[in-house]
C-alpha cells in the first residue's frame, strides 16, 4: 500500500512541475502587464516597480528565482494587493473555500446517493424518472442561476435565510452551500443510479435474495459498498473542482474565499498569484485523486487483495 | 442596521477590495474611501462646493505670485497614537511619495513641485533640492515650478497624505511597498479613524478616534466597508437593511427606483467623460472632415435615454461641464445633414468607397452596448459600415498605449476638479494622448500660458481656446459626462453629492427610527 501511495505521488511531482512551468511562460506571454492601467504610468515609476518585483530579470532568471522560492514554500508577493503575499492570501481564502466546499459535497452526496439509489432500485418507473429529471435539470441549471432564485424565494420572499456572508449571521452558510452543492448532488445521483443497477444485477446480489434476506438489506449490506465505487473515485475530482469552482457561488454571496482571487487574478495579471493557486490547486487535485483511488481500491476487495499480498 | 443607526455603525457597500492602505502604494476609488476616512490631508474638500478647506493645515498663505504656499500645521493635528503631526513629517512623507524606488504611481501629483519630478527621474538625487522644507514644526513651505491654482486641492489626495516615519521604519525601510505597516495594530494614521478590523474580501471596520483634532463634529462611531464586487447582491442588501449605502446601482433596477415615491436612489454628474479615440494616423480617421461627420452622427439624446436609462449628460466636448466654474465650448451638434456632407467632401459619398473601421472596446456589456448603438447610428446615418471588436482588459490596454486601434473606447475620471487634468491629456505624446494628436500651440497654451495666467478668468478663457482648437481637430470623440449613482438609506445625512463622488464620512450622521419606502418594504 505504501509502495502505491509512493509511485502515485512521484509519479505527480512531474505533473506538477510541467503546471508549473507552462503557467509561469504562458501567463508572460499574455499581453499587458500587472502594472498597465487606464491611467499610464510614468516609465520612471513602471521600472521601479518591476524592479521592487523582480520584473526586470531576464524571463529565466525570473523562473529560476520562482522555483528557488518555490522550493522555500514562498510563493512570492501579491502584486495586486501590495504588503500582501500570495500564502496569507490563499491561507486566508481556503479554510472559508474548504469549509464551502465540504459543505457542498455533504449535501451533494445525501441528496445523490439517496436519489440515485431511490431511483435504482424501481428502475425505468415514476421512482427512477421524477429523480432522474430532477437531476438533469440540477446538471443543466448553473449555479449563476439557481443561486439568485434561491436567494429571491429563500431571502427575499420567505425571508427565511441570509442572502449574503459567511458566518456573519446564522443560517448564512446554508444557501451558498445548497447552490454549490446541488449540481454535483446531480451527477452523484446518476453515478450512483448507474452503480447500483449494474451491481443489483450481479449473482451475489441473487443470492443474497434467495437466502431470503430483506431487500433493505440486500440494497444496505452488499449492493451499496459495490454501487457507490464510481461515486467514490468521482469524490476527489469533485471536492477539487468545488474549491476551484466555488467562484460564482463565493461572487454571489460575497463569500471571502479563494475561488474569488483566482479569477480575479488572471484578469489583473497578478502573476505570482496566478502561479500560486494554480501550483496550489493543481497540487489539491492530484492529492485527491490519490485519496480517491486508495479508498476505491480498498472498497474493491480484488485490489484490496493485491496490496495486502504485496505487503506480506 | 437598525441596532446600527442606534450606535452610530455605518454599513457602506465600497466596490471592491481594497488593493491595500498604504496611501503611497495603492491607485484606486475604493481604497480612496478608506484612506480617506483613516488620514487626512494638509487640506480638504467642502463635501458641497469642492473648494479646499482646513485639513491638518489650519491656515496657508501663497507669496512670491502664487508660486510659494506656506502651510500653517494645527498644532492639535495628532497621530492616533496622540504624537504631533509635524512639518518634517510631510518632508518625509513627500520624500517617500516621489523616491525613485518607491514606485508611486500618483506621484505626479506632487509635479507641481519645484526639482519633484526631476529626483522622482533621478536626476536630482538630494531630496533637500526638492521645494519642500519645514521652517518649524508645524510651518510646511512648498515651492511650485509656476503659480498652479489646483495645488491646494491636490492636498486632499491620498497620494500627498503624510504617514507616521517612525511606524513605517519599524516595519522596513522608507521605500518599501510591501511591509505590514497598515495592518490592524500596526497602523498609525492622523484622519477621523482608525482601523480596528480588516478581513480580507469580508470587512473593514474603522472606529472614530480619539485623537482626532476635529473629533467633536465626528458623530459616527463606526464604519463599516464591505467589499461588494457583485452589484446585484449589492443592491439586494440594501433592499433588505444591510447596507445604509450602495456604490452603485445595477442599470436595469434604476428606472424602478426613480419612480419610487421618496427614492433612496441618488444621481449626480460626475468628474469624468466616456468618449472614444480617434487614431489620426490611420485612415479613414486621418482626415478630419471624416472625424468630424462621425461626431456629429451619434444622437447622444438618443443613446442616454435609451442606451443609458438617463444616467448619463451628453458631452460635446472632453472636460465635463462646470468643473469648479469652466464649461467647455460646443463646437457641433446632433447634425446628420452636416455629417453627410463632410463624408462626401472626404470622398465617400453616401458611403461610397468606405474602407471599413473598426470599434475597439473591452469587453463589457456596457461598452459593447454603446458600441453597437453607435454602429448602427453610422450605418443608417452615413451608410458606411462598422465592425466592432473586444478585448479582455489588459490586451485592450496594450492595444491603447500602442495606439493599435482606427477608434477605441475610452474614460477618463478626473484626479482634481481642474479642467487641466481633462485638457493636459492631448499634449503631443502625453502617456494618456492615445491618439497621435499633437499641436505645439495646443500645448504651449496647456503647459505654459495656461499657469502664468494672473486670473481664474483670464485662465479659463485660455483653455477655452486650447479645448475649441482641440475639438475643431476632433482627435476624439466625447459620447457622455458619467454620473455617481448611489443607493442612500434614509437614516442617512451629511452624504453630499459632489462632481468628485468625494466622501467625508465626518459629516456623515444616523438618524434612527427612518425606514425604507414603503415600495421596497
Amino acid at each position: 500500500m505504501l509502495r502505491f501511495i509512493l509511485i502515485r505521488i512521484l509519479q505527480a511531482l512531474p505533473v506538477i512541475f510541467v503546471v508549473i512551468t507552462a503557467t509561469f511562460f504562458l501567463v508572460r506571454s499574455a499581453p499587458g502587464g500587472p502594472f498597465d492601467q487606464e491611467k499610464v504610468v510614468i516609465p520612471e515609476v513602471k521600472k521601479a516597480l518591476e524592479a521592487q518585483y523582480r520584473l526586470d530579470l531576464p524571463l529565466h532568471e525570473q523562473y529560476i528565482a520562482y522555483l528557488g522560492d518555490l522550493a522555500h514554500g514562498d510563493l512570492g508577493p501579491s502584486f495586486k494587493y501590495p504588503g500582501r503575499s500570495v500564502n496569507e492570501i490563499l491561507f486566508a481564502g481556503l479554510p472559508v473555500t474548504a469549509e464551502l466546499g465540504l459543505y457542498a459535497l455533504i449535501i451533494a452526496l445525501c441528496i445523490g446517493v439517496t436519489a440515485g439509489v431511490f431511483a435504482s432500485l424501481r428502475p425505468n418507473t415514476a421512482q427512477d424518472y421524477v429523480p432522474m429529471s430532477l437531476a438533469m435539470i440540477g446538471i443543466c441549471m448553473p449555479s449563476f442561476l439557481l443561486g439568485p432564485l434561491l436567494v429571491l424565494v429563500f431571502g427575499i420572499w420567505l425571508d427565511w435565510l441570509p442572502i449574503t456572508g459567511w458566518g456573519d449571521i446564522p443560517g448564512d452558510k446554508i444557501l451558498p452551500a445548497v447552490t454549490l452543492g446541488s449540481a454535483y448532488a446531480a451527477y452523484i445521483a446518476r453515478l450512483s443510479r448507474a452503480g447500483m443497477l449494474e451491481i443489483l444485477s450481479q449473482d451475489y446480489i441473487r443470492t443474497a435474495r434467495a437466502k431470503g434476506l430483506p431487500e433493505w438489506r440486500v440494497v444496505i449490506q452488499h449492493a451499496l459498498r459495490g454501487g457507490l465505487t464510481p461515486v467514490i473515485a468521482f469524490l476527489g475530482p469533485a471536492f477539487a473542482g468545488l474549491l476551484a469552482g466555488s467562484f460564482v457561488v463565493e461572487t454571489i454571496f460575497q463569500i471571502p474565499g479563494l475561488g474569488r482571487f483566482y479569477v480575479q487574478a488572471a484578469f489583473n495579471r497578478d502573476y505570482t498569484m496566478i502561479l500560486g493557486t494554480t501550483v496550489f490547486l493543481s497540487s489539491l487535485i492530484v492529492f485527491f485523486n490519490l485519496v480517491s483511488d486508495i479508498i476505491a481500491a480498498w472498497l474493491n476487495p480484488r485490489l484490496r487483495h493485491q496490496f495486502q499480498g504485496g505487503r506480506s | 442596521m437598525v441596532a446600527g443607526n442606534r450606535d452610530g455603525i455605518l454599513h457602506y457597500g465600497n466596490g471592491a477590495e481594497p488593493q491595500g492602505l498604504d496611501p503611497h502604494v495603492v491607485t484606486g476609488v475604493p481604497e480612496n474611501h478608506i484612506i480617506r476616512a483613516l488620514f487626512e490631508g494638509l487640506a480638504v474638500k467642502n463635501p458641497i462646493t469642492l473648494e479646499p478647506e482646513p485639513g491638518v493645515a489650519e491656515s496657508w498663505e501663497f507669496s512670491d505670485e502664487g508660486r510659494v504656499i506656506t502651510f500653517f500645521l494645527n498644532p492639535e493635528a495628532k497621530w492616533s497614537n496622540g504624537e504631533q503631526v509635524t512639518a518634517s513629517d510631510y518632508v518625509w512623507s513627500w520624500n517617500r511619495a516621489l523616491h525613485p524606488i518607491t514606485g508611486n504611481e500618483y506621484s505626479y501629483m506632487l509635479f507641481p513641485v519645484v526639482n519633484a519630478e526631476a529626483y522622482l527621474k533621478g536626476e536630482v538625487t538630494d531630496f533637500s533640492e526638492v521645494g519642500v522644507k519645514a521652517l518649524n514644526s508645524t510651518t510646511l513651505e512648498v515651492t511650485l515650478n509656476a503659480p498652479t491654482p489646483y495645488f491646494v486641492q491636490l492636498m486632499d489626495h491620498y497620494s500627498t497624505f503624510a504617514v507616521h516615519p517612525e511606524t513605517l521604519m519599524q516595519f522596513g525601510e522608507m521605500t518599501d511597498r510591501y511591509t505590514p505597516w497598515t495592518r490592524v495594530g500596526n497602523i498609525v494614521s492622523n484622519g477621523a479613524f482608525t482601523l480596528t478590523e480588516w478581513s480580507l474580501n469580508r470587512r473593514i471596520v474603522v472606529d472614530k478616534s480619539e485623537h482626532y483634532w476635529d473629533r467633536d463634529k465626528v458623530s459616527l462611531n463606526t464604519v463599516i466597508f464591505y467589499p461588494m464586487e457583485n452589484v446585484v447582491s449589492e443592491e439586494r442588501m440594501f433592499r433588505v437593511e444591510q447596507l445604509h449605502y450602495t456604490q452603485v446601482v445595477p442599470l436595469d433596477k434604476i428606472p424602478l427606483y426613480r419612480d419610487m415615491p421618496n427614492t433612496p436612489y441618488v444621481q449626480a454628474p460626475y468628474l469624468g467623460t466616456y468618449y472614444y479615440l480617434i487614431n489620426t494616423k490611420r485612415p479613414p480617421v486621418d482626415d478630419v472632415r471624416v472625424r468630424k461627420a462621425l461626431a456629429m452622427s451619434v444622437d447622444r439624446e438618443k443613446l442616454v435615454r435609451t442606451v443609458l436609462q438617463e444616467t448619463a449628460v451628453p458631452a460635446y466636448s472632453i472636460t465635463p461641464p462646470d468643473t469648479l466654474g469652466y464649461s467647455p465650448p460646443k463646437l457641433f451638434d446632433y447634425d446628420p445633414e452636416r455629417a453627410r456632407a463632410l463624408l462626401a467632401e472626404a470622398g465617400y459619398p453616401n458611403g461610397e468607397g468606405w474602407p471599413g473601421l473598426e470599434i475597439l472596446y473591452n469587453t463589457n456589456e456596457g461598452h459593447r452596448k454603446i458600441a453597437v448603438a453607435i454602429q448602427q447610428m453610422w450605418k443608417s446615418e452615413l451608410g458606411i459600415d462598422i465592425t466592432i471588436t473586444n478585448q479582455e482588459w489588459k490586451v485592450y490596454l496594450d492595444s491603447v498605449t500602442q495606439i493599435d486601434f482606427q477608434v477605441a473606447r475610452r474614460g477618463w475620471i478626473g484626479d482634481y476638479v481642474d479642467a487641466n487634468n481633462f485638457l493636459d491629456l492631448f499634449i503631443t505624446d502625453g502617456g494618456n494622448n492615445n491618439t497621435n494628436y499633437s499641436d505645439p500651440v495646443y500645448d504651449d497654451l496647456i503647459l505654459y500660458a495656461a499657469p502664468k495666467a494672473a486670473t481664474r478668468e483670464q485662465r479659463y478663457a485660455l483653455f477655452m481656446e486650447a479645448e475649441t482648437m482641440l475639438m475643431e481637430e476632433m482627435p476624439i470623440i466625447p459620447i457622455y459626462t458619467y454620473t455617481s449613482k448611489h443607493l442612500i438609506h434614509p437614516s442617512v445625512t451629511g452624504l453630499y453629492s459632489n462632481l468628485m463622488d468625494s466622501l467625508n464620512l465626518k459629516y456623515v450622521e444616523l438618524v434612527p427610527g427612518r425606514t425604507l419606502p414603503e415600495a421596497l418594504r
